[in-house]
């Protein structure tokens, strides 16, 4: 956090000086160990053990927040009698489908499960394992039943209680030592800390990056620490939470207003050919009719109405026809694969570089060989913009510049003081930045340039059927200034909605499924409020209360906190004083505090709802998870994830260790490409060492933000590869000399760093060495320095539920000395995959 | 001080003769004299910091149509006015001269860029989207209606605005065209 998050980290830091106890969990030692109270070195792609292990400690002694978990989580629920463990199964939870490699989640239901739809129209089921799917459910989760059986004494053995408990038995602290390498002093002292700050009186929290993305199981690492801070009650109260710390100014943004393949604006799912007929039909499948996403129809007609307006009618469904149809998974490196194949032609690249910032990288460039047409939008010459000039594959002869028939625009883009607009923040907030100046030359913000192409496609439209989305499509955003500035306060206000009357909306309740409102991202919806940019807020800091409700706007509705009801305890009374946020104030008949409350604001703590009811009045006055169909926090998840209701620990696609709590070595439903442009490392002694890749304070990911900037290059100029004392005594590595990293997809030369901030590590008996690469080179993008591509090195290979590769825990093999050229190169990489 | 004249005042004289030079000591004329270009600036936008997701906050201050400098934002519960060392070079980011300002233009199998003004890549873009998209159109896909391409596709938007996103979502998904991504993929 101190490295890539640094000026936040400040918050850590103040935190400590008040008594805070601060733990790093990380391969490396880096600026964050060095402020912390320990650093527990752990190996990459382990994780899930000494979360589990963290599970077992505070079961086994049951150290959970019992009154928190039995009100606010589905602990005891009773679970189908069909469901069968990874401890029953071997590493395989019950509905495996080995020949379909995906899962039929149905067995995994609460009891009594009801009328469950066919299995491959399950959510979580193969539907969703082909389109990720379950990357939805990130904002709420799928159907489950309101009201399922349940066993307070959480003693039936079918309850999620025991079910969690049995599921993570065998998660010791021994366990941990075995395969994370953290020996058991230094675990004793963490699971002592965690357990002794929660509770009434304390809260813990976890702060995660792509380190825990980044993997194969990634979506299950952010369970396991789910269910920990569940069972401690650290969820929706003031110091708990498990908190993302995003790399890009607006990546949350770019989530919630989604540039993402499987999603509409909040969190909608893009509609799919087969599980997806009409309107009915959609929000029939999408989903319980219970919790917040109950009003799900208000959010899609909504939105619909805010894209075709006046051409969005009852009569025609709302225009929900004019959405294109997924038929699978059409997500980034499916689409490079398209690309290669020749099926995708043409290709918009936005401020992103992935001829050196995403994994396989030669993969991406070979795509990028075979297009039609290339337009490329960024600051600087990416190197995505001149691989045909200069990219690696012409050094080694796989392309020639006069053979490659792509047609290339790269179209200068507008810096982020050249325009107006909002990023949305790691937290959920909302900013909005004020123009500085104007774009030099032909510069030009992205709004301006889909507005204008827009426009200029509008004109090419026929009366054709096919062109009826484009041509109904609402386009008429006020222009100003020389260049015909699009207004992006107008597309703001757009986003956040109007009502029947034309004025801005100023809650998402007040969406109807009528057609009577129009709303472009129903959870931005209050942004506009009173027709004022919400976003624009900068009362300053140190005239507030430390929630600073009046900067800026953060989704929903100005929380800060989401699911805060939970800060009270279920007759709405604060769980302590020192931990008191929101409460329910009997006197006034209202819930109230220093922050907005995430509930419904006059329903009382005593609430129970009617037999029937729907949405967010099928919730109980103690249910804080509003947007969960049944209000609880879920232990065990009975239906939305691909890869199990659990999480369980599988090796990394590529890993020198052998599993050995399963006979399953790696999560069975993870993605993979076998395709001979990015092969996967063969298990065994080729390639003995853990690879992993991070960034470094002074560059921003491929560096083309930041290689062009003078006293950023200065002061991180070169390649480097960490690696411990030891492992460069053993391959005989000089400090400041070279090496050459190996993977079967590419062999790439790094200054060397020999440092005993890696530390091997003894795992299953043995020593496993790490070796560290930052990721933010590349051979040109006007970087003042340059250097090869540590993506190129990486696997294929992505999470099944949310498609990101697993970039942090891969094997490799280093050779002292600088990597062969041209040919050689090539020659290098054919004897490492074929031996 | 010892005495008024200018040897005396001299920073060296000052700091040989005791007085402590981390302090007062090392002023000179010249170092009263100098103002800090933020006082000069003609304007100052309040604006949010392009790199990390923490969202600092920053002003931007220009003078005479060049930005001069950009700072962090004492107001911004989140900062404070603190800027991490990107942050801090972010004028840089927004001046250096590796910048381009100009539209190139790679023709099939060139071997070199050209110049081409905004206006004509424009057209000749939303030329190649509309033919793209026409030849490329899926009407059904085994037997169920589908209504897109899978020839046009896009990636980015992390670090745009909203409001960027919200119109590439919107026409991207109106065109038919699905294969659109970003870094939160990765």
């Amino acid at each position: 956090m101190a490295e890539c998050h640094p000026v936040g980290f400040q918050w850590v830091m103040e935190a400590k000086a008040r008594g805070a106890k601060v733990f790093h969990v990380d391969p490396r030692f880096t600026r964050t160990s060095a402020l912390a109270d320990r650093h527990l070195p752990i190996r990459a792609g382990s994780d899930i053990v000494l979360l589990g292990a963290l599970i077992h400690h505070v079961l086994e002694n049951e150290l959970d927040f019992r009154e928190y978990v039995l009100a606010y989580t589905n602990a005891a629920t009773i679970v189908s009698e069909d469901f069968r463990d990874t401890e029953d199964l071997d590493g395989l939870f019950s509905g495996w489908d080995q020949e379909a490699a995906t899962y039929d989640p149905r067995s995994w239901a609460y009891e009594p499960s009801g009328e469950q739809p066919p299995a491959d129209q399950a959510e979580g089921g193969p539907r969703d394992a082909e389109a990720a799917g379950a990357d939805t459910y990130g904002a709420g989760g799928p159907a489950a039943h309101p009201s399922p059986r349940t066993d307070p004494t959480l003693t039936h053995p079918r309850c999620v209680y025991q079910i969690v408990k049995r599921h993570f038995a065998r998660y010791t602290p021994e366990l941990v030592e075995r395969l994370c390498g953290i020996p058991r002093d230094g675990f004793a002292e963490l699971a002592e800390a965690v357990t002794a700050n929660s509770g009434r009186e304390r809260t813990t929290a976890w702060v995660y990056s792509v380190g825990w993305t980044q993997h194969t199981v990634g979506a299950q690492y952010i369970r396991t620490a789910s269910i920990l801070q569940l069972l401690l009650g650290n969820m929706g109260r003031p110091g708990g939470g498990i908190l993302a710390l995003r790399g890009h100014a607006s990546i949350q943004g770019s989530t919630d207003i989604p540039t993402l393949f499987n999603i509409l604006p909040g969190y909608l799912d893009m509609p799919h050919a087969e599980r997806h007929g009409g309107l009915d039909h959609y929000l029939e499948v999408e989903g319980g009719t219970t919790g917040f996403w109950g009003n799900r129809r208000s959010y899609v007609v909504s939105l619909l109405k805010a894209w075709w307006g006046e051409a969005a009618t009852e009569e025609n469904d709302f225009c929900f026809g004019h959405l294109p149809r997924m038929t699978g998974d059409h997500g980034h490196y499916t689409t490079v694969m398209g690309q290669i194949d020749g099926t995708v032609k043409g290709y918009f690249v936005v401020g992103e570089n992935p001829a050196v910032g995403s994994s396989g990288g030669r993969a991406q460039r070979l795509g990028l060989a075979n297009l039609d047409w290339l337009v490329v939008r960024d600051l600087t010459l990416v190197e995505t913009a001149t691989f045909w000039l200069d990219g690696p594959e012409l050094e080694t002869g796989e392309l020639r510049t006069e053979d490659i028939g792509t047609e290339v625009f790269f179209l200068p883009a507008a810096s982020h003081v050249e325009k107006e607009g909002t990023f949305t923040n790691t937290q959920r907030l909302l900013q909005w930045r004020e123009k500085a100046l104007d774009p030099p030359g032909d510069c030009r913000s992205e709004l301006w340039f889909y507005h204008h192409l827009g426009k200029l496609l509008r004109q090419r439209m026929t009366d054709d059927e096919i062109d009826r989305p484009v041509r109904e499509l609402t386009w008429d955003y006020p222009e100003h200034g020389v260049h015909r500035e699009p207004s992006a306060e107008a597309v703001l206000r757009e986003i956040n909605g109007v009502g029947p009357d034309g004025r801005a909306l100023s809650n998402s309740t007040q969406l109807r499924p009528d057609g009577s409102t129009a709303c472009g991202c129903w959870i931005y919806c209050g942004v506009y409020a009173d027709e004022v940019n919400q976003a624009a807020r900068r009362r300053p800091g140190r005239e507030q209360s430390a929630v600073a409700p009046e900067w800026g706007w953060a989704w929903p509705a100005n929380r800060r906190i989401l699911y805060n009801r939970a800060s009270a305890d279920p007759e709405g009374n604060p769980w302590s004083e020192r931990k008191a946020y929101v409460w329910w104030d009997a006197g006034r008949g209202e819930w109230t505090g220093q922050d907005v409350p995430d509930c419904e604001i006059g329903k009382p703590p005593g609430y129970e709802p009617p037999e029937g009811a729907r949405a967010q009045a099928a919730l109980a006055g103690t249910d804080p998870f509003i947007m969960q169909s049944d209000g609880k926090g879920w232990l065990y998840v009975p239906a939305g994830l691909v890869d199990g209701p659990l999480p369980a620990h599988y090796e990394p696609h590529e890993s020198p260790v052998a599993n050995p709590l399963y006979a399953q070595q790696a999560n069975p439903a993870r993605r993979t490409y076998h395709r001979p442009e990015s092969p996967y490392n063969a298990p065994g002694g080729r390639f003995p060492y853990v690879l992993t890749t991070y960034r470094l304070t002074e560059h921003h990911t491929a560096g083309g933000m930041s290689r062009p900037l003078a006293y950023l290059a200065e002061l991180q100029p070169e390649l480097f590869c960490e690696v411990s004392p030891q492992l460069a005594g053993q391959l005989g590595l000089a400090n400041g000399g070279w090496a050459t990293i190996v993977t079967s997809r590419a062999v790439v030369e790094a200054r060397v760093l020999v440092t005993g901030r890696m530390r091997p590590l003894r795992v299953e008996g043995r020593v496993v060495h790490q070796v560290g690469l930052p990721y933010h080179w590349g051979w040109g993008g006007g970087g003042l320095v340059t250097g090869d591509v540590a993506n190129d090195l990486m696997p294929l290979v992505l999470d099944p539920n949310v498609y990101i590769q697993e970039g942090k825990a891969m094997t490799c093999d280093v050779r002292p000395g600088r990597r062969p050229r041209g040919r050689a190169a090539l020659d290098l990489l054919e004897r490492y995959r074929h031996g | 001080m010892p005495g008024r004249g200018w040897l005396a005042r001299w920073p060296v004289i000052r700091q040989l003769t005791g007085e402590d030079g981390r302090s007062d000591a090392a002023r000179s004329a010249r170092t009263d004299a100098l103002r800090p270009r933020t006082e000069e600036a003609g304007t100052v936008a309040r604006s949010i910091c392009p790199y990390c997701a923490v969202g600092c906050g920053q002003l931007v201050y220009v003078k005479d149509g060049e930005v001069t400098q950009i700072e962090g934002d004492p107001d911004s519960p989140i900062s404070r006015g603190r800027l991490c060392p990107k942050g801090s070079a972010s004028k840089q980011l927004v001046t250096h001269p590796g910048r381009q300002t100009q539209v190139l233009y790679r023709r099939p199998y060139g071997t070199g860029w050209e110049r081409l003004d905004l206006d004509t890549a424009m057209e000749m873009i939303a030329d190649r989207v509309a033919r793209t998209r026409r030849e490329t159109w899926e009407e059904t896909h085994e037997g169920r209606v589908v209504r897109r391409t899978l020839g046009i596709a896009s990636l980015g938007g992390a670090t745009l605005d909203d409001e960027e996103n919200y119109l590439m979502k919107k026409l991207y998904t109106a065109l038919g065209a699905i294969q659109v991504e970003n870094q939160a993929r990765i």
